[in-house]
């Protein structure tokens, strides 16, 4: 349970800008937005305001530190009227112009003119989130905010209470979408607490199969925050990829949260790639509500210097006859930390559950700091769960063979460490995202030094 | 071109080799035989610089370089080339890029320029093709779920692109059936040249009926104990290794360190 502590002194009490944020936004909106968005925002804000943002007293938010966004100068991030960024500006994030369906937003607007002129395609229904909110788009009103759990975590019910840009996706039933949904979240601002809380709900009618990417980027380096709520409804049959890739600024502050909800027979897979923000927490909780689900969570982080990333992971076997299967990589150089939580919890009628998860990590340095964690809460009897979490240095078998063949000692480690991140990489089935994380790895641990 | 003299190496304060004298000439193929645990695969690790191995004693020159002295990719790029008993799995390593990586260093460490990426497949199939092994395996992880015969085809497949002057062959012959056998040792027999030379490593005869030793030796408790002509491993074969150790023991006034007998 998230509880905001009596002690003061160790909140920084300054959540008021964020309040202030939301009372411009309310008071600019009213009328104009359909009412139920009002109330879901007040309800959000009044979660917040139960909740305040965690302290590391809780449980939850024990390695990371919110603190320094509680005392951002919280803004929202189009605030100033920085000038547009040019298409070709944007084209390094467009995985070498990738066919996709592309939804591009500069410092959290929706900017048609660097999107995709067709949002909507054969089988998929896609608005910018304002335009379907001024539409009052019936679908989304059914689904928005219904999974996501704004009473339990701060940072949800922020997003909740600020509830206005980003994507609603329904793709439309037993329809395959060739083309990646591509939501590509730019900073173009560099101002100090420039904060967007971006809200994604994508529908997954019956029998379909699509791929959405969301990526966060920045054209420059800033002190920014991205709250992001992403909210999956999978129908029957359905199968979906999401895969999130976080390359922002590394003095960004970045939080994102993925609920999921799956229907029978329906299988998620998530890619979470995190390698930017100076702190970057992400939640994935999938919750697998019927017979025969399937979830696959793959991640990777690579972080060094200062850099703090931590992924909790829930998920939810509520009903017999699921499977799931988590596998997360992590890199560590200088005086990075990482935090992995995966929760499993398996309810007492979840009988036949498999699950399986592994966390592994390479701490390139001796000051790089690693709490992993499995949390395996299992109720039912006839249940398959595994868990490994390993930390440590590269297999010396392994360097010593490339050695043995002519390879040099640093090549061989780079060469290593590459494919420890491959191995998460290699998972993700679109295959420009792929080239470019490969080659992204590949600078990163492969160029020689000095080149 | 490699001569090992009064070589002692211990594993974690285990004293392995105790004392072992080599001397290889070129064009010439050596045998290594001896009962499991004997120290085979320990010298073979040595040669090649694995670091877990302590030396504590002795000398290897290698064609007049101080081989102890130098990094495992140094004694690589020089000419030295081991098949490992127990090939490794690299998971995430791409098989053609890390073979071409490592030909490529041979190549520079020879001053050859870096053969382009047509060129380097081209001869990449031609040995392939020589060890019967399917060309999938190129885009494969290195070694990552090859059959055990896979495995050691693979190794036998490195040397032969590699070009070592010194290649060491350790049991590469176990765990193949005879027709791989033979593919190997044809692999082996297209390097024999005047100017190189082999170590082979094995438990059986049957390798040394398709590579012709010219000198067999018999690896004990950390040292030779016997050297002979290709009909020792015969010899071997047929009686086993009791006689040998026997004679040993009655020649030795200092008895090897509690192994005797034990196996
Ligand atoms: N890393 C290690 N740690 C501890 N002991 C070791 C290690 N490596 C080898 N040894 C021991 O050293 C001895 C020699 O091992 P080695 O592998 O060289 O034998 P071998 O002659 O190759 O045997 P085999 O015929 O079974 O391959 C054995 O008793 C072995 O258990
Ligand atoms: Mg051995």
């Amino acid at each position: 349970m998230t509880m905001r502590p009596s002690t003061e002194g160790v909140v920084t009490g300054s959540d008021d800008a964020f309040l202030a944020s939301y009372e411009q936004l309310e008071s600019r909106d009213h009328g104009v937005v359909p009412p139920w968005l009002i109330a879901l925002r007040r309800a959000g804000i009044a979660h917040f305001g139960e909740l305040g943002f965690p302290t590391t007293e809780d449980e939850e938010w024990r390695f990371t530190n919110v603190g320094a966004i509680a005392s951002l100068p919280t803004h929202p991030a189009h605030s100033w009227d920085n000038p547009q960024p040019a298409a070709r500006e944007l084209e390094r994030f467009t995985f070498g112009q990738m066919p996709s369906i592309r939804l591009v937003f500069i410092d959290g607007c929706f900017t048609p003119s660097l999107s995709s002129t067709e949002l909507s395609a054969e089988g998929v229904e896609i608005h910018s989130l304002k335009n379907a909110l001024q539409a009052n788009v019936d679908w989304v009103q059914g689904h928005l905010g219904r999974y996501s759990g704004a009473d339990k975590n701060a940072f949800v019910a922020l997003n909740t209470a600020m509830v206005e840009e980003g994507a609603a996706i329904r793709i439309l039933p037993n329809r395959r979408i060739e083309k990646p949904i591509h939501l590509l979240f730019v900073f173009n601002t560099t101002q100090r607490g420039a904060s967007i809380h971006p809200r994604i709900l994508i529908v997954a009618e019956r029998g379909s199969d699509a791929r959405v990417l969301e990526s966060y980027e920045c054209l420059q380096e800033g002190e920014t925050f991205t709250n992001v709520v992403t909210e999956i409804v999978m129908g029957e049959g359905t199968r979906l990829e999401h895969c999130r890739l976080q390359l922002e600024s590394k003095r960004a502050f970045h939080v994102g949260t993925i609920h999921a909800h799956q229907a029978r027979s329906s299988h998620l897979i998530t890619h979470s790639i995190s390698l930017g923000a100076k702190l970057a927490r992400v939640n994935i909780n999938p919750v697998l509500d019927a017979e025969g689900c399937e979830c696959t969570l793959n991640g990777l982080y690579v972080v060094d210097g200062g850099q703090l990333v931590d992924h909790h992971t829930a998920i939810h076997h509520s009903k017999p006859h699921c499977n799931s299967h988590e596998f997360y990589h992590g890199i560590l150089d200088g005086k990075a930390q990482a935090v992995f939580n995966g929760k499993i919890f398996v309810r007492p009628e979840a009988q036949k559950t498999d699950a399986k998860q592994t966390n592994r990590n390479l701490l390139l340095s001796d000051e790089a700091t690693i709490h992993t964690k499995p949390q395996l809460e299992i109720f039912a009897d006839d249940v398959k769960c595994t868990h490994g979490a390993t930390v440590g240095q590269l297999q010396d078998e392994a360097v010593f063979y490339l050695r043995s063949r002519g390879i040099g000692k640093d090549a061989a480690r780079r060469m290593l460490v590459h494919a420890f991140a491959s191995d998460i990489i290699n998972r993700i089935s679109i295959e420009p995202v792929r080239t470019e994380l490969d080659q992204i790895m590949f600078d990163l641990f492969e160029r020689e030094p000095g080149v | 071109m490699l001569e090992i003299k009064n070589l002692h190496a211990q594993v974690e304060g285990k004293k392995i080799l105790k004392g072992l004298n080599l001397t290889i000439q070129p064009g010439e193929v050596h045998a290594i035989m001896g009962p499991n645990g004997s120290g085979k695969s320990t010298l073979a690790q040595v040669l090649a610089g694995r670091d877990a191995y302590d030396v504590t004693e002795g000398k290897v020159i290698y064609n007049g370089l101080d081989l102890l002295d130098m990094e495992p990719e140094e004694r690589a790029r020089a000419g030295v080339f081991l098949a490992f008993q127990y090939p490794v799995e690299i998971p995430g390593v791409n098989s053609t890029y890390f073979l071409k990586a490592a030909f490529n260093e041979v190549r520079k460490h020879r001053g050859e320029a870096e053969l382009d990426a047509i060129d380097f497949l081209n001869l990449v199939k031609e040995k392939m093709k020589v060890l019967e092994l399917p060309q999938s395996l190129l885009n494969r992880p290195v070694n990552e779920g090859f059959s055990g015969g896979e495995k050691k085809r693979n190794e036998i497949f490195q040397m032969a692109v590699l070009d070592p002057k010194l290649a060491i062959l350790d049991e590469t012959d176990s765990g193949l059936d005879i027709d791989a056998l033979r593919l190997v040792a044809e692999g082996v027999n297209k390097l024999k040249r005047p100017d190189n030379a082999q170590l082979i490593i094995t438990h059986y005869q049957r390798l040394l009926d398709y590579i012709v030793p010219d000198f067999v030796h018999v690896l004990y408790d950390g040292r030779i104990i016997k050297t002979g002509e290709k009909r020792l491993a015969l010899d071997l074969e047929e009686r086993g290794y009791d006689w040998l150790l026997a004679e040993y023991r009655s020649q030795t006034t200092e008895t090897p360190s509690g192994l005797v007998g034990a196996r």
